[in-house]
């Protein structure tokens, strides 16, 4: 598997008047092309942080971050989905959707039939010119997995995509986002707190310690039967050992 | 419409009876006070010549409009007013969005902007005059004079306290920060510039009236102070029915903007 995205000895600190305080400290990792990596780790260890030098917003301090697909620009080839959907009430579900390519001046017959082809294949295609608000929880976030995709991005960053949504629908909207993303073929890397979400999503999880963040361990997920939806993978015999392992590990101050 | 269960008929019979109830209150207070006011002039318990009677206002106001007098005072106070009030609000857009791409220049100009809003702007109306003569143009700054300081200083506030996150979508789409003024700022704060809008054209009024007093030879500002002098009161009450009349005519066409957008915009 080559390697997309090439993370080395990132630090990074926050600076304020009260003093220094270290998010990431010396965090070295890859993301191989076509990978679902999750990096689990506790509250306020500085995910966030990461995942904002992974997509180019914030610039690492030491170390560096390297997008290995040739010296094209970075940042339109990455995909950010944040924890809310963020829709605008004043445009349509459509003009959402399309949001990222009118601020890219990308409004190309091709991209926008590619558009199309996303709304009808995930079930938006006959709330086009609905208003956000009358969109379920799922259904917003789907549309604004779609937003994302409308740029084509080669890799997908998931900042605790589905923390705003309630246990139920969390659920299903993980099932959905998993299956656009393998049938899309993304290469994602899923920030999550929640260790279940990660272990029925992720190709390979990341454990991060507490602030400053530095990587504690990294675990490969593997399940004996190929192709499992998260659902079902939170079914599989293997899901409570890698439970375990990664509850002891997070757990450890060693 | 599909068939009401009784309760809900019952439900919404009350509320209209509450509403109609309200609004026959709302004229009884009206009428109660004008009828008050009308005795209390005929039975001499009040001087007629001071307070005036609501019959002989209205006598004034036929009066007037007959001889077209009112109307040439009532358009020059509502021109200049509605002027002033166009200038504040394209003069604090046009400062907040400045102020919103520089902060440092936002974090400068602050206590500035504090201090002159703090100031009673009537007193800058004899130094107006002075400066520009004693014209329209006068006025028109004078009424903007009250009300552009507070109104950039809320609008910028609007702006700067735009949703991060929503900020950050933006620059996530590869936005750059004119795009987060135009797909983000100016879309989310509409409601906040309309309620900005809402208070400042009370407030343009205002300094339109005090300009006028010191530097009109037309306008309601002027005929009250006119009338003052000479102990014409009618003319005086005559004037500031008026004035009621207009700013709520003002604040209705804001309303009806303001309900025109939400309808549109759904939400």
């Amino acid at each position: 598997m080559d390697a997309l995205m090439q993370v080395s000895h990132v630090s990074y600190s926050y600076h304020t008047l009260s003093g220094e305080t270290m998010a990431l400290s010396d965090i070295t990792f890859s993301v191989g092309e076509g990978e679902f990596l999750a990096v689990v780790g506790p509250s306020g260890c500085g995910k966030s942080t990461l995942l904002s030098l992974l997509s180019g917003l914030m610039e690492p301090e030491q170390g560096s971050v390297e997008f290995c697909s040739g010296p094209e620009e970075t940042r339109t080839q990455i995909g950010y989905m944040l924890q809310k959907d963020h829709l605008f009430e004043w445009r349509t579900v459509y003009r959402n959707v399309i949001l990222g390519l009118e601020i890219q001046n990308r409004m190309s017959p091709e991209n926008l039939a590619h558009v199309e082809q996303l709304l009808e294949e995930y079930g938006l295609s006959s709330f086009k010119s609905a208003r956000p608000s009358e969109l379920s929880g799922g259904m917003r976030q789907r549309a604004a997995l779609i937003r994302t995709l409308a740029l084509d991005p080669q890799l997908l960053l998931l900042d605790e995509p589905f923390s705003a949504l309630d246990y139920q629908t969390r659920l299903n909207v993980c099932d959905d986002v998993y299956r656009i993303i393998q049938k899309e073929k993304k290469t994602a890397v899923l920030v999550t707190h929640d260790l279940s979400e990660a272990i029925s999503m992720a190709d390979r999880v990341l454990i991060l310690s507490s602030r400053p963040a530095s990587v504690k361990k990294t675990v490969s997920i593997h399940f004996a039967q190929p192709g499992l939806t998260p659902m079902q993978r939170r079914q599989a015999p293997e899901f409570k050992d890698y439970f375990n392992e990664i509850w002891k590990e997070l757990n450890s101050h060693a | 419409m599909p068939d009401l269960t009784d309760r809900q008929a019952e439900y919404l019979r009350q509320h209209r009876r509450h509403h109609h109830l309200v609004s026959l209150c709302r004229f009884l207070v009206f009428a109660g006070f004008l009828a008050l006011w009308e005795i209390s002039a005929d039975l001499e318990w009040i001087d007629a010549f001071i307070f005036s009677s609501p019959s002989q206002v209205l006598q004034t106001i036929l009066e007037m409009g007959g001889n077209h007098t009112l109307f040439r005072h009532t358009g020059i106070t509502l021109y200049e007013t509605l002027l002033s009030f166009a200038l504040v609000i394209l003069a604090s857009f046009l400062t907040a969005t400045l102020l919103w791409f520089s902060s440092s220049l936002s974090e400068i100009l602050e206590p500035w902007l504090v201090i002159l809003n703090s100031l009673p702007k009537s007193a800058l109306a004899p130094l107006l005059i002075v400066w520009l003569g004693a014209n329209m143009r006068t006025i028109i700054i004078a009424g903007m004079s009250v009300a552009v300081f507070g109104s950039i200083i809320s609008m910028y506030t609007a702006f700067r306290t735009t949703d991060e996150e929503e900020i950050k979508l933006i620059y996530t789409l590869g936005g750059s920060r004119l795009q987060v003024l135009r797909c983000v700022v100016f879309p989310s704060n509409i409601p906040a510039v309309i309620s900005i809008l809402k208070v400042n054209i009370g407030l343009c009024l205002v300094g339109v009236i005090i300009g006028e007093f010191l530097a009109a030879r037309e306008g309601l500002g002027y005929l009250i102070i006119y009338s003052s002098q000479v102990f014409k009161l009618d003319y005086l009450i005559a004037a500031l029915i008026i004035l009621c009349v207009i700013a709520f005519c003002l604040y209705q066409a804001i309303q009806k903007l303001e309900h025109h957008i939400r309808k549109s915009r759904k939400f």
